[in-house]
């Protein structure tokens, strides 16, 4: 992949209000360690890990909770010392309101660290150290939560992206980590240049960050081979496939992933884990969460992963009965229960405005006025998606409208003068499509089941005939009547035992 | 499936300010045809829109649809207005609400409301009018000069609201049905270079439409690919009519300054639900008006046959976009 100095601006986006500068004010605030700690058991995409203490049991910081079972999945860590008090269903912070198994540890304000080895890279395989990162707890923490050991398990990564654009609006974790961290930000992305064995990396960062730009400048003059990339505030640089754009000038459909490139994104806070794991043997146990909205006092905390979200509500001036969205307004939802914890994906808390509480839901049909399509940065016709997500034709949907290449970034919806909640209507779609697909296999595998079973039905019936076919064939003429004869006299045998019974 | 209701901003933007921004751009014009021709065009405007918005909740309301957002969404109001305005100022009023009805009755309405009418409605409506009442529809006033007077008079109009007073004025062709005329009776015209000063009232109506348009481009309301398309493609095919025999063919400036074509370009061919949605195929759709309207104005029976080529065009809409329908990211 060539590095140039340009920047590719894609097509679309769209330049909301950034609301950014309320929760930059004062540095990041840690709480004090909370009475209790609720830590869901799964907080990442892949199968729940394995639950590896039980109740009453005293566990420490940093101790593991639970273990990954397979590839995709992500180990659990107790963020600070205290006693297991509960195992159990619990209300977690997803849009489906659902709860989720999760562990209650009762803190005992000691915060005491489990005694971890120090990790020699140098000394570990590339096997090993996969296994190691298994238990590292690290996953995508910009909020799609994917293991991040999978993501370092390649050799054919070429150019490592660091993803510090954070286009959400409201949202300046990664800003305040870059400017109060930076040394463990770039320790965090030495480290994964030296697991990937490449030589460069670029940050990608939007130019309405202009002190953490500086720091960053600062720290790597001299360095080589970390760049910095400066792109245009234009929402959603910050998608993965867009920020490739933009600094490489290479386009990634919904077909191809950056890995097929040799390209692998990061998100800063996920490199700032990497760094923290690798020099201090610290496992994912807290994470910088913006909180900002309607509050009085917006700030970024540092927040323990299971830390109750009303704490940091509370702290910020706000009440026990907002309305809280998790995430920034563009993507994120709306909490349907806001006594639940914080936990890896949690990047965002953002206090629901007025605006946001009193937008207007009448929907107006749609009149083709392609302000959609004029930002839509996956170049997709947005009204058509619409209309045939509305009347149900899935095939054109995918076939020529290409319905999964979008990336729910919600600038239809944001530019919309009928009001059209065009993502609900693409989400809708996605999910009847993926529901068909997967009723569809089913109905495949049982027909091919059945016909297989037809096949062998009718295939042991030919091999039976001939083979019965085969040995008539081989006997002959004469053996059959001695065949025969002796069948007979076996028989008139029988008859004659079974006369002299009945005697 | 999860219910996730995002975004949860919007930028302020509704089908009525959109709607509103298009009158805006109207305005001047309004305000320069009032000055030349009288106020009777506001009367006009005024029973006019109001039966349209009439029509309107009379049909939302047999339709089921809920009466107060879609009345006001502006739609209804845009389209008299535009058909009101393409029409002589001095049209019967009964001739005019039966323009409306198809406008709003009939193309709108009866093709499913707002967003799914394939035919532009205004054009509809003066696309009846015109094959039934051509006379009607070819008598223009003729202008005296600006007239302050005329304002006083709309007022006293109003005081009284007395429409007794048969309103005379003098009518005769446009300017584009006279030359027509004359070419074809094998006449010789010459046609003056235009200026500013030699301007008559109807292409400073027009330049006002245009300067109108350039401000719902600013407001990004249009994008500039149907006006543009269509100036380019009248100006590029009456040029090569022109050039062909200039004593026979109308001038390309004079095909722009008369008629609809502004009026059109901006206002007209640029209603969102019955053009082309992807950018390649509004430059088609605006080109091939631009030919179907020198074609009509040469050859064809009506002085102007921007209103035909809209309306065939719009048929032509599902098939522009099968055939621009652009690459996705990714994919190119």
């Amino acid at each position: 992949m060539e590095l140039t100095d340009k920047i590719f601006k894609f097509f679309g986006g769209i330049k909301p209000n950034g609301h950014k500068s309320i929760s930059t004010m004062n540095p990041i605030k840690r709480l004090p360690i909370p009475k209790k700690l609720i830590i869901p058991v799964r907080q990442h995409v892949g199968k729940v890990p394995n639950i590896k203490v039980s109740v009453g049991e005293r566990v420490l910081k940093g101790q593991i909770l639970a273990e990954p079972v397979a590839n995709i999945s992500a180990a659990t860590h107790s963020s600070s010392s205290g006693t297991v008090i509960a195992i159990e269903s619990n209300k977690i912070p997803h849009p489906s309101g659902l709860p989720d198994l999760c562990i209650t540890i009762e803190t005992d304000g000691k915060d005491e660290w489990i005694k971890n080895d120090k990790i020699d890279r140098s000394r570990l395989s590339s096997e090993a150290l996969y296994e190691v990162m298994k238990f590292s707890g690290i996953v995508g923490l910009g909020g799609a939560t994917f293991p991040t050991h999978i993501k370092l398990n390649s050799n054919k990564i070429k150019t490592l992206i660091v993803n510090a654009a954070e286009c959400e609006p409201y949202i300046t974790c990664d800003d305040m980590a870059m400017q109060e961290k930076t040394k463990e930000f770039i320790e965090g992305i030495q480290i994964t240049m030296d697991i990937l064995k490449i030589p460069h990396a670029i940050i990608g960062i939007e130019d309405n960050k202009p002190k953490a730009i500086e720091k960053l400048k600062i720290s790597l003059s001299g360095s080589k081979n970390i760049s910095i990339k400066v792109v245009p505030t234009i929402y959603p640089s910050g998608d993965e496939k867009r920020l490739i754009y933009l600094m490489l000038g290479l386009k990634i459909s919904k077909e191809k992933r950056p890995v097929d490139f040799g390209i692998q994104v990061f998100n800063v806070a996920t490199l700032i884990s990497l760094g923290r794991f690798f020099y201090h043997s610290e496992p994912v146990i807290s994470r910088i969460v913006t909180v900002t909205g309607a509050l009085k006092r917006p700030n970024n905390y540092e927040a323990l992963i299971g830390t109750p979200i009303q704490e940091l509500i509370k702290d910020a001036g706000g009440s026990p009965n907002q309305d809280i969205i998790m995430g920034g307004p563009m993507m994120g939802f709306k909490l349907p229960h806001t006594d639940v914890s914080v936990t890896k994906a949690m990047n965002c808390l953002l206090a629901m405005t007025d605006d946001m509480k009193s937008k207007d839901t009448f929907e107006m049909p749609c009149i083709r006025c392609t302000k959609c399509v004029e930002v839509c940065p996956a170049q997709l016709q947005p009204q058509e998606l619409y209309w045939h997500a509305k009347s149900k034709q899935f095939e054109k949907l995918t076939e020529d409208y290409k319905l999964f290449d979008c990336i729910e970034c919600g600038c239809c919806s944001y530019v919309c003068p009928s009001n059209i909640p065009l993502v609900q209507y693409y989400r809708y779609a996605k999910s009847e499509i993926r529901d068909q697909l997967k009723s569809s296999e089913v109905a495949d595998i049982a027909r091919e089941r059945n016909e297989f079973r037809l096949y062998r039905i009718e295939r042991e019936k030919k091999e039976r005939a001939e083979r019965n076919a085969q040995r008539r064939a081989q006997t002959s003429d004469i053996d059959k009547k001695k065949l025969i004869e002796e069948k007979k006299a076996a028989i008139a045998e029988a008859m004659k035992r079974i006369e002299e019974k009945e005697k | 499936m999860a219910i996730i209701d995002s975004p949860a901003i919007k930028e302020r933007s509704t089908v009525s300010i959109v709607m509103f921004t298009v009158i805006l751009a109207l305005l001047p014009s309004l305000f320069l045809q009032i000055g030349f021709f009288g106020y009777q065009i506001l009367g006009n405007l005024f029973i006019g829109i109001g039966f349209a918005l009439f029509l309107e909740a009379i049909c939302l309301r047999l339709r089921n649809y809920p009466i107060r957002p879609f009345v006001l969404d502006g739609s209804a109001f845009v389209a008299a207005w535009l058909l009101i305005v393409s029409v002589p100022a001095n049209i019967p009023i009964w001739t005019l609400l039966i323009g409306i009805f198809f406008s709003i009755v009939v193309a709108k309405h009866a093709y499913g409301g707002i967003g799914s009418n394939p035919f532009n409605p205004a054009m509809i409506g003066y696309a009846v009018l015109l094959i039934s009442f051509p006379k009607i529809m070819t008598n223009w006033p003729v202008s005296e000069g600006f007239e302050v007077n005329n304002f006083i008079q709309f007022f006293e109009f109003f005081s009284f609201l007395n429409t007794n007073e048969v309103y005379d004025a003098v009518v005769s062709a446009t300017p584009l049905d006279q030359i027509k005329t004359l070419l074809f009776l094998g006449e010789e015209v010459n046609i003056l270079p235009i200026s500013f000063s030699t301007l008559a009232p109807y292409q400073m109506i027009a330049l006002l439409y245009f300067l109108g348009g350039l401000f719902l481009v600013y407001k990004k309301v249009i994008t500039w690919h149907l006006p543009l398309s269509l100036i380019l493609s009248i100006y590029f095919f009456s040029s090569l009519l022109y050039f062909y025999d200039q004593s026979t063919y109308m001038s390309p400036m004079f095909h722009l300054l008369n008629g609809a074509t502004f009026l059109a370009a901006f206002f007209i061919i640029t209603d969102p639900v019955s053009s082309p949605t992807t950018l390649k195929g509004k430059v088609i759709f605006g080109i091939l008006i631009g030919l179907i309207t020198v074609i009509i104005r040469n050859y064809g029976g009506y002085p102007d046959g921007i209103a035909f080529a809209v309306i065939f065009m719009n048929i032509c809409v599902p098939l522009i976009e099968k055939f621009t329908q652009p690459k996705v990211f990714g994919y190119e």
